[in-house]
């Protein structure tokens, strides 16, 4: 069941997760780690919307949509805080 | 036919967001990391929600693909700008290389916007 394209990309994604944590461990800046939980969440966006393809579930979307929406207010809260107490 | 395109779809956005992923790492700064890391959710997430609603053509899939593309393009805009204006604040170091460095010196005055 599982094809070649799908297999594929779900490696792709894994790999990109796998180097965005190594930036997240050791970013040296405040900012740097926020940019790279914003990556992990689009990268699991993608990951959902990849399973939503592949099973033909549609409810894999709609969770993809509600973490796209955590995110970015997660995003925005981290910034909000950055700027008030500095790096 | 449809197998192979979503297919070649799916393959070319996880590949952009491995790009993405491998510009985070490897960036010499906050401000080009972030926009290597825009790739993945505007481009990438992009092609992967076109393979499928091309995988699966019923109006539910499509009608989630499209608001999740709509909705990952707006808020990819103002989260970046937010990001990268906390970070010229809070006097993030910014790489040697750069040409043309257009913050003003006291960034870290309130706004005035």
């Amino acid at each position: 069941m599982p094809s070649l394209p799908f297999l594929a990309a779900l490696a792709m994604l894994a790999i990109a997760a796998g180097l965005t944590f190594i930036r997240l461990v050791k970013g040296p800046t405040l900012p740097d780690r926020v940019i790279a939980i914003d990556l992990i969440g689009v990268l699991l966006v993608c990951l959902l919307v990849l399973m939503a393809g592949v099973t033909s579930q549609q409810a894999f979307l709609d969770v993809a949509m509600v973490v796209a929406l955590i995110s970015f207010v997660g995003t925005v809260a981290y910034a909000r805080y950055i700027e008030r107490e500095g790096s | 036919m449809i197998e192979w395109l979503s297919g070649g779809l799916f393959i070319l956005g996880a590949t952009l967001s491995l790009l993405a992923g491998v510009g985070v790492l490897r960036m010499p700064d906050v401000f080009t990391r972030m926009q290597a890391s825009t790739k993945a959710s505007t481009l990438g997430l992009g092609c992967l929600l076109v393979g499928v609603a091309l995988r699966n053509p019923e109006f539910a899939f499509v009608v989630r693909a499209v608001s999740i593309a709509a909705f990952m393009l707006l808020t990819t805009a103002v989260a970046a700008h937010v990001i990268a204006r906390a970070a010229a604040r809070s006097g993030a170091p910014i790489w040697k290389g750069t040409l043309v460095d257009e913050r003003p010196r006291q960034m870290t005055g309130p706004d005035s916007n």
